[in-house]
């Protein structure tokens, strides 16, 4: 029974619990349970939790249920529980961004999307694990270790919300909590089996991100279904007074549209197949599989339409000009002054400085630095218009493409990621060649457009999940979760049930007892 | 600031590309230190000469930015447009003292302990 509820969906989930068929503690005790098993340590088991919240998460469910018994009125997803990717601030509750600079440290606050979550009654489960500071494409930059794929252990599970993606994929929770910079949802989706959201920019709100890159940063749902993932949207966004750039008005109708998606039928609906990013380096299972997604589109009556951008070329490098920039002016914060790791100040000669330059040094792994180093490059004097200067062209000749494409697309397809999930190691010494797996991904950071990814297949050479990236014009997610149901609906139809029900089973891996955070791995990052 | 001169320019006019032109793509390990210094922090020697090396790499990747970046192409430094946001004028309660100072390394008499700020004479 307890493992048949840790594969149920959160629609199914919610359902359930409505009509009193299950109890949030039943769901949360069985997801706890199914983390106990399977989610290890640094060295064994999926590790997708750097922290689990057994308490809290039950008190939660505990709550929920009693409001339930006593006829109360409940958000849809009260009562089922999520997981929180560890860049976004919980109260009470070790937000460390995967990083041994904030390692235990707990916010005196809840970020709002988390805030939103609790008055949803959605117990929280914990934190998932992720590149430190959100910095990667494969959660290997973990302080904490990496989180395996629950396909195969010896790969990667994308990053930087590797954590999210696994934690979703291995059933350990119906829902998690992702945040995306450059493609840390969509592409942790693609190479798991599940589906992830990059909403509008200014959809969900960042107060309480820990930011990495404010113009690019964006919170969104990581889920198994396009349906569940909507339900998870629409509690999390919506206008935020807290953050500025938080778009006005209430979420968008995703839930509506997931739901009208799903009868298949995409009559009238233009879809544009991007030139640009079809091209060499794809992996030839990712693309086949691709292929096969679009011709479903065009058996549910879409017609398919080829469109161009020219400039999505440069977007990757401008990514990786604008990202450094804007994080090595964010993690200014992280000084040894109030909060976090503090290193050196034994000696009673040690100056501010001294301290913080000791504690950055030793709070802070190989590509936090590598790119803190590249921004402060970028944004020096004299060197600002030839590399920050020139990357915010590029972004004006992004959006520009977008608009053109647009204008002869209501979406825009490509593959998420240019091949499967890659082994452990394979591209940590070439920084380009890991850069290179949010190719796809990284334009619709820099216009603010929303994106999703949902599973295509298993490319034949390896037999891992590859995935379909939708984008949408700025502040029309709906079509993304119209179109993106009906390609689950059909390609489902076609594999009779979901990717993930192919996935191998997880091998056991108990994570040590306890809702404290695993110690560090000494030398994850030597 | 007590400081001792860093290796280089402060502000590395001299080498600086005219006009947003091609940039030097390669950083020596002096001009890393440099940098780590800008930065607080503290790199050692292995790192200083690996990321010498992984930095002109990609350096010399992202110079492409230049190729179409032209004059003619405004900037644009964020995806929405934004105005000026305000909030109501309404008094809300923050952080409590004791919130505030919770995740801090060193707290002396409600307050944050840090390290003096000016070296000794």
């Amino acid at each position: 029974m307890t493992d048949d509820l840790t594969r149920m969906g959160a629609a199914a989930m919610a359902d359930a619990l409505a009509a009193g068929q299950v109890s949030s503690v039943e769901l949360t005790t069985a997801a706890l349970e199914r983390i106990d098993a399977v989610d290890g340590d640094a060295t064994s088991g999926v590790h997708a939790f750097l922290h689990v919240a057994h308490e809290d998460a039950l008190a939660a469910a505990r709550a929920v249920d009693e409001a339930r018994a006593a006829g109360r009125e409940l958000a849809t997803l009260a009562g089922v529980p999520v997981a929180v990717k560890d860049v976004v601030a919980t109260r009470g509750m070790p937000t460390t961004v995967g990083s041994r600079i904030l390692q235990g440290w707990v916010p005196p606050y809840d970020a709002t999307l988390v805030a939103r979550l609790r008055e949803a009654g959605t117990p929280l489960l914990g934190k998932t694990n992720m590149d430190e500071f959100a910095m990667g494409s494969s959660t290997e930059h973990s302080a904490y270790g990496p989180t395996r794929n629950p396909w195969d252990p010896e790969r990667i599970p994308g990053g930087s919300g590797g954590g999210s993606a696994a934690a979703v994929a291995a059933f350990q929770a119906p829902l998690a909590v992702g945040t995306d910079t450059g493609g840390s949802i969509r592409q942790p989706a693609a190479v798991t089996g599940s589906v992830g959201v990059k909403p509008t920019y200014g959809g969900v709100s960042r107060y309480g991100l820990v930011a990495l890159a404010s113009s690019l940063d964006q919170a969104g749902p990581c889920a198994r279904s396009v349906l569940d993932a909507a339900l998870l949207h629409e509690v999390m966004g919506g206008h935020d007074p807290r953050d500025s750039t938080s778009l006005p008005g209430g979420p968008p109708p995703v839930v509506a549209a997931a739901r009208q998606g799903a009868s298949g039928d995409l009559a009238g609906v233009r879809v544009g197949l991007v030139r640009e990013l079809d091209g060499e380096g794809y992996q030839p299972g990712v693309r086949a599989r691709f292929a096969e997604a679009v011709d479903h589109l065009r058996a549910a009556g879409a017609e398919v339409v080829e469109v161009s951008a020219p400039h999505f070329r440069y977007a990757l490098v401008a990514y990786y000009l604008i990202l450094p920039s804007e994080a090595s002016s964010n993690l200014a914060k992280f000084d040894a002054m109030r909060f976090g790791l503090r290193v050196g100040d034994a000696d009673p000669a040690a100056t501010a400085e001294k301290v913080m330059a000791a504690t950055r040094e030793a709070g802070f792994g190989d590509e936090v630095k590598r790119r803190i180093i590249l921004g402060t490059y970028a944004l020096s004097a004299g060197y600002y218009d030839a590399y920050y200067g020139s990357a915010q062209k590029v972004r004006t000749l992004v959006q520009r493409d977008f608009d053109a494409c647009f204008a002869q697309a209501d979406v825009l397809v490509s593959p998420t990621a240019p091949t499967t999930a890659f082994r452990f190691g394979d591209k940590l010494d070439d920084p380009m060649a890991m850069y290179l797996n949010d190719v796809a991904t990284i334009p619709a950071n820099l216009a603010g457009v929303p994106g999703m990814s949902l599973p295509t297949g298993l490319a034949d050479e390896d037999g891992l999940p590859a995935g379909i990236q939708l984008l949408a014009p700025v502040a029309e997610d709906a079509r993304l979760y119209r179109v993106g149901a009906a390609l689950e609906a059909r390609l489902q139809a076609a594999w009779g049930g979901s990717l993930l029900d192919r996935a191998p089973a997880v091998a056991a891996a108990p994570r040590p007892a306890g809702d404290s955070q695993p110690l560090l791995r000494e030398g994850a990052h030597a | 600031m007590a400081d001792t001169p860093a290796p280089g320019p402060a502000t590395d006019q001299g080498t600086a590309p005219a006009g947003g032109g091609r940039a030097p793509e390669h950083l020596d390990r002096e001009r890393v230190a440099h940098l780590a210094g800008l930065a607080r922090i503290a790199l050692d020697d292995a790192e200083l000469d690996r990321l010498a090396g992984e930095l002109s790499v990609v350096l010399d990747a992202v110079a492409q930015v230049q190729e179409v970046a032209t004059a003619d192409v405004p900037a644009t430094s964020h995806p929405v447009p934004l105005s000026n946001v305000v909030r109501p004028d309404v008094p809300v309660p923050g952080l409590t003292q004791a919130e505030a100072l919770s995740g801090a390394p060193a707290v002396d008499e409600g307050r944050f302990r840090v390290p003096r700020i000016l070296e000794e004479d």
